[in-house]
């Protein structure tokens, strides 16, 4: 067994047993963690996969921005123990066969399914801020403008929502 | 690490992205607080991208991993405004949990 084989499984393993973690914890803070432990993860598969500048940016954002938002709304909603209620068993079951359904047909689906790759997969250096960078800017220059504009509507909106509203 | 996509074939990476999207289609229909239901979608988000990555590797075409880009910039604008649609809910209904939501239900 090669290197990146072992190194594949292994992250593969670490991904999804926090994942599972993820949804099975009950309390919310370590629902975070867990989640942030399953980003470091993903971002060893970048790693692996030759995608440098993919994963430095996926750390940043999820790990840094996005789970940190996250851990900032627990704390002021003050969420910090177990405040879920028992409910009743039946949802829960059918939530579990449903998404091993979902999971069956998807294997199923692509059981079957041939890859073949392209000559072009040669080249290595595609995940590298050089080329990803030219593409960015020159293939998909209206798209990342447009990004921008997203974004500042998302900020406008959240601001908005979180104001208190004055009576 | 230049010839790490001659020992893994790409049903592998395939597979593993099937897993955690159905991990997060499992988290969304199985808990019921409103926190848990926003990471599970970050959680699908990341199994597209995953295999965003590996086809844009496995087939050298560099626009798969422009698109993680944009997918990264919906996540972070969905979630700035999500969060702070769950500070208004928890501010009128004191939970998160979305069974205390059931105006649109039938």
């Amino acid at each position: 067994m090669l290197l990146s084989q072992y190194l594949f499984f292994f992250l593969s393993f670490v991904a999804v047993l926090s994942a599972l973690m993820v949804i099975l914890d009950k309390n919310p803070v370590h629902s975070v963690l867990f989640l942030i432990v399953t980003f470091f993860a993903i971002a060893g598969h970048y790693l692996l996969l030759n995608a440098q500048f993919l994963a430095v940016t996926h750390i940043i954002v999820y790990a840094g921005a996005i789970m940190v938002l996250f851990l900032y709304v627990i704390m002021m909603l003050n969420l910090n123990k177990e405040i879920e209620p028992h409910k009743k068993n039946i949802p829960k079951v059918a939530a579990v066969i449903s998404a091993g359904v979902l999971m069956m047909c998807l294997v199923a689906l692509l059981k079957g399914a041939e890859v073949q790759m392209l000559p072009a997969a040669r080249n290595s250096n595609i995940g590298l801020v050089d080329s990803l960078g030219k593409v960015l800017f020159k293939e998909y220059m209206l798209p990342f403008e447009i990004s921008s504009v997203l974004f500042l509507a998302a900020m406008v909106g959240a601001v908005f929502l979180s104001k208190k509203e004055i009576h | 690490m230049k010839d790490v996509i001659v020992g893994i074939p790409i049903q592998w990476y395939i597979y593993l992205s099937v897993a955690l999207f159905c991990i997060g289609v499992l988290g969304v229909l199985f808990r019921r607080n409103a926190i848990i239901i926003f990471m599970c979608v970050e959680l699908m988000l990341n199994a597209v991208n995953l295999l965003m990555v590996a086809f844009s590797r496995y087939f050298g075409d560099t626009s798969g991993q422009v698109f993680v880009f944009f997918v990264m910039v919906v996540a972070a604008a969905e979630v700035a405004v999500g969060l702070a649609i769950l500070m208004m809910i928890f501010r009128n209904t004191k939970s998160t949990d979305i069974d205390t939501l059931n105006r649109l239900k039938w």
